[in-house]
């Protein structure tokens, strides 16, 4: 299985990065660009019985490394 | 009096913090590989030091705070030994949840590389006690993500219970209340933003660094 972990700062949480990406989109034309919000895609393959199983795995994961909630929240896909 | 430091892949400020624990304490200063499961006996102070740890990848201490070595810090700070972060230290504990809170970007996006004043919010504490009442000192702050951020609940529960210890005088990166090191519940385990190790003598323009060592060990 293939899975894709998304990680993004929380809402609230300045995101300084997205917004000086968004300051540089409005100074090459596109003023009416809005929230930008820069974050993470972390992929890899892991064997496992199913998808339920998969995800519950990476949950895991994502708990313990892939992401630090006290600041972002994450995404999980599996395929 | 003994004291450790923490060698993390990465780190690059270890053997400052040796020298400076050395020069203004006297103690014998172990190094002790981040690897490694056990931490020497004894021990009075451990210190988590500045750098790039695992190349701040994935997030500044991510992977620095799961560590084995940080199981053992971890249960020596449980039995009340004195645990200081300095910098890249200081987001080893937040990762680990010795601490609360974490290190974001800086606000203004730039890597602050210069002194600064601090205010000595708590004086009372077993890391401030040299400092003898003194409400200004000055160390050196190098970091690019050092913006302090917690939620409001939080910062309001460490004002109100007196764990906020340096704030910035004149706020370089954009932390929350001005917070520049706070320590735990217990009182034994700090954290800070600017280099106490970058400050122990007045050759490096201040000497404010060395009360830090000296106050953490006399009170072991």
């Amino acid at each position: 299985m293939r899975a894709k972990v998304h990680v993004f700062l929380k809402p609230g949480v300045l995101d300084v990065q997205g917004k000086a990406v968004e300051n540089a989109l409005h100074g090459l034309g596109w003023p009416q660009v809005e929230g930008v919000r820069v974050g993470k895609t972390i992929e890899f393959d892991l064997k496992a019985e199913n998808a339920e199983q998969a995800e519950a795995e990476v949950k895991q994961m994502c708990e313990k490394l892939l992401a630090n909630t006290v600041i972002e929240s994450y995404r999980v896909e599996v395929a | 009096m003994k004291a450790a430091v923490i060698v993390f892949p990465g780190s690059n400020c270890d053997r400052d913090c040796k020298v400076a624990i050395e020069r203004s304490t006297g103690a014998k200063v172990d190094m002790v590989w981040h690897g490694d499961t056990a931490l020497p006996s004894g021990l009075d102070l451990i210190v988590l030091p500045g750098g790039f740890s695992y190349g701040d990848y994935l997030r500044c201490a991510a992977m620095a705070s799961l560590s084995p070595v940080m199981a053992e810090v971890r249960a020596a700070a449980e039995r009340g030994v004195a645990t200081v972060g300095i910098c890249n230290g200081f987001q080893v504990l937040t990762e680990a949840k010795m601490l609360p809170g974490a290190l974001l970007r800086n606000e203004k996006l730039k890597y602050v590389c210069k002194p600064v004043g601090l205010e000595v919010t708590n004086a009372q504490t077993r890391f401030t006690a040299a400092y003898n009442g003194r409400r200004e000192v000055e160390m050196t702050v190098g970091n690019g993500e050092g913006n302090f951020f917690a939620d409001e609940e939080t910062l309001d529960r460490l004002e109100g219970e007196g764990q906020v210890v340096f704030r910035y005088l004149d706020n370089p990166n954009g932390s929350s209340r001005a917070i520049a090191g706070i320590v735990n519940g217990k009182g034994n385990v700090l954290g800070l933003m600017p280099h106490p190790d970058r400050a122990f003598e007045e050759e490096l323009g201040s000497a404010d660094g060395a009360l830090l060592f000296q106050s953490a060990l006399a009170s072991a």
